[in-house]
């Protein structure tokens, strides 16, 4: 017996735009409840819903990062159902003609190389608010995030493993932060992810389809990755049980629960939703014209994947490295303009993330925003393979302008960091370290269990001579050559 | 009694004051209201409070609006942030809007005083405002009679001289028909000539506010001031800029060809019929042409407007659920049981009649067989009309079949009270812009209207043509027997 896991996801994403989908409140998460509401994302009787351009654009560029045919006409529509925290008790969404369709979405996948997820559609709504049940015998609805703009982005089934889904939902967390249309941070709901799975077994020759699970509401990758990985094994386990196969209405629905890291039944059946949708009349169809559909176009950025793929194979950097420069699109960018500029990209690379990365974190800014440019970063690298200074050294020198701004060279001048390579002045201090020290010199020459600790010792003494100035490449040559003479 | 523009000019050359004028109404308003009912909820401290604030600038003499100190009635589907928005409906019995539509910005920019919030069928549901759940409103012409519907409240304060003019809304004939049947002028404008913001939805691609006043120069004034683009209203117009209706409304239209269709005449009473003949007769005099034509659609209106309404009315309303605002049940227990009996026991029977038609008409299976099928009748009737206007400057046509019927005549048949709407409904479904100015009068001393309909965005034109006629017959001076009614 074979089984084919099979994963198609609905994906649910907040628009970063300034205000909500059809109204001028503005979008503010953790604030005091019912603080950003207006008559319009309140419902109130005669209250008029008004399109955000902006959010309509960032909803296009999003379709055109994910490949997909964006549609010259799309309009809103209402869906209908009732609840408490749905104010109009119905939702403007988009139905039959969503603003894009028919695209990809390219993860990176198990053998390194990308692979093609197909995007059925992707439509923008509108957010509902929230419930809030601490009220003992009453709940408490908070509008804050009613109206918000959600973008829903719909995949074919073509993921065939947890871990396949969990990169498509990293890769998208990726691509709409790198479009800056999203915040997408997981903690605060800003992405919400909905598998539908089931497995495609094949025993004695015959193909059986297992009956799909849908997921509710996961909000983290591991979440995203270990719910699949359960129901897949409960799936597996049921069929070997029951036999029993895909058929319509014996969809269930389950939930995550992270503390107990299992999924949960909600729902046992299919229900059949009836949610009466009709266009809006409240808001006129919407044409994106060419000249509209080029501005937005413009926007468009390399995507992480491709610049990822490109860092490899351009700059040699490892496929770990190149991930973690296209974690953001700041680092990214400012990664590739200082290796243009003729230095070693490792170089860069290293000093990036291992001083640039931790500076930011700690002062919580970009990369870019440290105060050094990519001209003195590139600067750096370019020193350090020239051996005016240490590794260590550029680290420094990075740090100091960090915090105060100046010069590379000046600061190593200062600071005393510049290292000597004055071949003649580093052979007397070598001579001098020899002839103090005949033991060392001895193991290092005959004695092949001591000789590599002898020499690291001797090197040692040397730059200890030269107060750390000492270029470490030229002490080693001399040395070398002085030892084997 | 004095016009909303003679008025209105009496108050700018300080032969009156605001304050007097206002005080004047509600005197008329304490005689003849008990009778009438044409009023929800009146605010006359706060009327009097802004005549004086009107009256101060204009003895200041700072430039003051053109309703300057004009006593002006709303119907209570428009939001005001003063007093109730009840849509004549007990789910708002008491609820306060927090905000002003537009309509009533523009009233107050240009300093007309809100006297009062006029009765209404519920949700503008109805022809006859018998099916506002929260009070009666009789005909100024037969208290035994209704003075149309939905905006029969506007109607009859206007008729009744409880307000200077008044707004009503419109969605399949609610301004025309109460005007046709208070002897009133009453005009729906284009749709997206005046913004929606702060009307209270029934059917979102019909509903249009307009004026119902005394003549077509009270018309001409009040739709100057409310009409214009609204950024908040999607469906507002904004490339087509809004006419000076006063200015031009003295001019006859030159070489007037009117439209008409004979079957649809002939489906009127005879004492309608005739009123409209005579109407006719005194355009032809004129000198205006009649140009007979077919409208092969027109039949299909109610049905399709019965759907599209309904099903459009479905959503609107599903937002009054005893959660957010509004009447709530004290018999709900949990959340479900809050929709369903806050629903049950706050709305009246015809609008759960038409919330529920909706709902079916929307409903998964039916929506092609009548949503979508009323769409494309709604194409061909829009198409009717263009075809028309291409012949003919106007078509014109009865308001109403009969003029006011008696109160309870028609409240257990809702199928005929819907048919009544015959001759309004096509003109909300394209969209066009339709005026019922007085006619005559039938055998019972009761006013007949006349529907004359212009093309998209021509009302300049549409209150001329009106205008030509009110001029020639005076029609319009006729007003209601009222000093039986003192109490």
């Amino acid at each position: 017996m074979e089984y084919k896991i099979i994963v198609g996801l609905e994906i649910h994403v907040h628009l970063a735009t300034q205000t909500k989908m059809f109204c001028g409140c503005r979008l503010a998460y953790g604030d005091a409840a019912n603080t950003h509401v207006c008559p319009v994302c309140l419902g109130l009787p005669g209250a008029l819903p008004v399109m955000n351009k902006q959010a309509l654009e960032f909803a296009i560029l999003t379709g055109l990062a994910l490949n997909c045919r964006i549609a010259r006409f799309t309009k809103w529509d209402r869906k209908s159902y009732y609840y408490p925290d749905l104010p109009k008790n119905y939702q403007i969404s988009q139905y039959d003609l969503p603003f894009a369709q028919h695209g990809y979405i390219e993860i990176p996948a198990a053998d390194g190389q990308p692979k093609k997820i197909r995007i059925r559609r992707v439509h923008l709504e509108e957010d509902a608010g929230k419930n809030v049940h601490s009220f003992g015998n009453f709940s408490a609805i908070d509008l804050n995030r009613a109206g918000a703009p959600l973008l829903e982005i719909v995949t074919e089934p073509d993921m065939n493993s947890p871990e396949e889904v969990g990169a498509l939902a990293r890769e998208l967390q990726r691509i709409v932060r790198f479009l800056g249309v999203s915040e997408a941070d997981m903690q605060k709901g800003h992405m919400r992810f909905e598998p539908n799975v089931n497995l495609h077994i094949t025993r004695n020759g015959q193909l059986f389809k297992t009956p799909i699970s849908e997921i509710k509401n996961l909000n983290s990758f591991r979440a995203i990755e270990r719910s699949i990985a359960c129901q897949v094994q409960r799936q597996l386990e049921d069929f070997l049980e029951t036999g029993r196969t895909l058929q319509m209405g014996n969809k269930s629905t389950w939930g995550w629960d992270d503390e107990r890291q299992t999924t949960v039944l909600q729902r046992e059946k299919e229900e059949a939703h009836d949610y009466r949708y009709f266009p809006d009349p409240d808001l006129v169809p919407v044409e994106v014209d060419q000249a509209w559909l080029t501005a937005i176009q413009a926007r468009l950025c390399e995507l992480p994947l491709q610049m990822q793929m490109r860092f490899i194979q351009a700059y040699g950097l490892s496929p770990y490295d190149a991930a973690v420069l296209t974690a953001d699109r700041a680092t990214a960018e400012f990664f590739d303009a200082a290796a243009a500029l003729q230095a070693d990209p490792k170089r860069i690379c290293n000093l990036l993330t291992q001083t640039g990365l931790k500076l930011a974190n700690e002062r919580g800014i970009r990369v870019d925003q440290l105060g050094l440019s990519a001209q003195q970063l590139a600067q750096l690298a370019q020193m350090t393979d020239a051996g005016l200074i240490s590794a260590t050294s550029a680290a420094v020198i990075f740090e100091e302008i960090a915090a105060h701004g100046g010069d590379p060279v000046q600061i190593a001048e200062k600071r005393n960091l510049l290292q000597k390579s004055d071949a003649g002045e580093i052979e007397t201090l070598v001579d001098a370290v020899l002839a103090e020290n005949v033991q060392a010199v001895a193991d290092a020459r005959s004695n092949p269990k001591k000789a590599k600790k002898a020499l690291g010792f001797l090197m040692g003494q040397v730059i200890q001579k030269s107060k750390g100035q000492a270029n470490p490449k030229i002490v080693s040559e001399i040395l070398n050559r002085k030892l084997n003479a | 009694m004095d016009t909303l523009t003679q008025l209105r000019d009496r108050i700018a050359a300080r032969h009156i004051t605001s304050v007097e004028a206002v005080k004047a109404v509600f005197e008329r308003i304490e005689m003849y209201e008990p009778v009438i009912g044409a009023y929800l909820s009146l605010y006359q401290d706060r009327a009097l409070e802004q005549a004086e604030a009107v009256d101060r600038k204009i003895a200041a003499g700072q430039a003051a609006g053109v309703l300057a100190g004009v006593p002006i009635a709303i119907k209570d589907n428009m939001c005001t942030a003063f007093g109730t928005t009840t849509c004549g409906s007990k789910i708002l019995e008491n609820f306060h809007s927090p905000y002003d539509a537009h309509v009533v910005e523009k009233l107050a920019q240009a300093d007309a005083v809100i006297i009062g919030k006029t009765n209404m069928d519920e949700f503008a549901m109805g022809s006859s405002t018998e099916n506002s759940g929260l009070k009666r409103t009789v005909n100024p012409w037969d208290i035994s009679r209704v003075p149309g519907g939905s905006s029969g409240g506007s109607a009859a304060a206007v008729a009744a001289g409880l307000c200077g003019a008044a707004l009503g809304s419109d969605t399949g004939g609610s301004i025309r028909q109460p005007a046709s049947f208070c002897g009133v002028v009453g005009l729906k404008p284009t749709y997206g000539r005046v913004s929606r913001y702060g009307l209270v939805a029934y059917g979102s691609s019909l509903d249009q506010i307009g004026p119902l006043t005394q003549d077509t120069a009270d018309a001409a004034l009040l739709l100057g001031v409310i009409a214009g683009w609204d950024p908040r209203d999607s469906t507002s117009v904004s490339h087509i800029p809004v006419c000076d209706y006063s200015a031009q409304l003295e001019k006859p239209v030159e070489g007037l060809k009117i439209a008409v269709v004979p079957s649809l005449l002939e489906g009127a009473d005879s004492s309608v019929q005739k009123a409209v003949q005579e109407a006719l007769a005194v355009y032809q005099s004129l000198g205006a042409r009649l140009v007979e034509i077919a409208m092969p659609h027109f039949d299909y209106a109610i049905s399709a407007y019965y759907v599209i309404a309904t099903a459009e009315a479905s959503s609107n309303l599903a937002r009054y659920d005893g959660v957010h605002y509004g009447y709530r049940s004290p018999n709900a227990g949990d959340y479900i049981e809050v929709y369903s009996r806050s629903r049950d026991e706050g709305f009246g029977p015809e609008v759960k009649r038409r919330i529920m038609l909706g709902t079916y008409a929307l409903s998964s299976g039916y929506y092609d067989a009548y949503y979508l099928k009323a769409l494309k009748v709604r194409n061909l009737i829009r198409s009717d009309f263009t075809k028309a206007f291409e012949q003919a400057d106007c078509l014109m046509m009865p308001v109403s079949p009969t003029t006011a019927f008696k109160i309870g005549e028609k409240t257990d048949d809702p199928l005929q009270m819907y048919l009544a709407d015959v001759y309004t409904i096509a003109v909300n479904l394209a969209g066009v812009p339709g005026i019922s100015i007085p006619c005559g009068f039938d055998r019972q001393n009761l006013p007949v209207g006349l529907q004359i309909i212009s093309a998209p965005f021509t009302e300049d034109k549409l209150l001329r043509i009106a205008r030509m006629h009110e001029k020639e017959t005076g029609w319009h001076r006729c007003r209601p027997p009222l000093k039986s009614l003192r109490q």
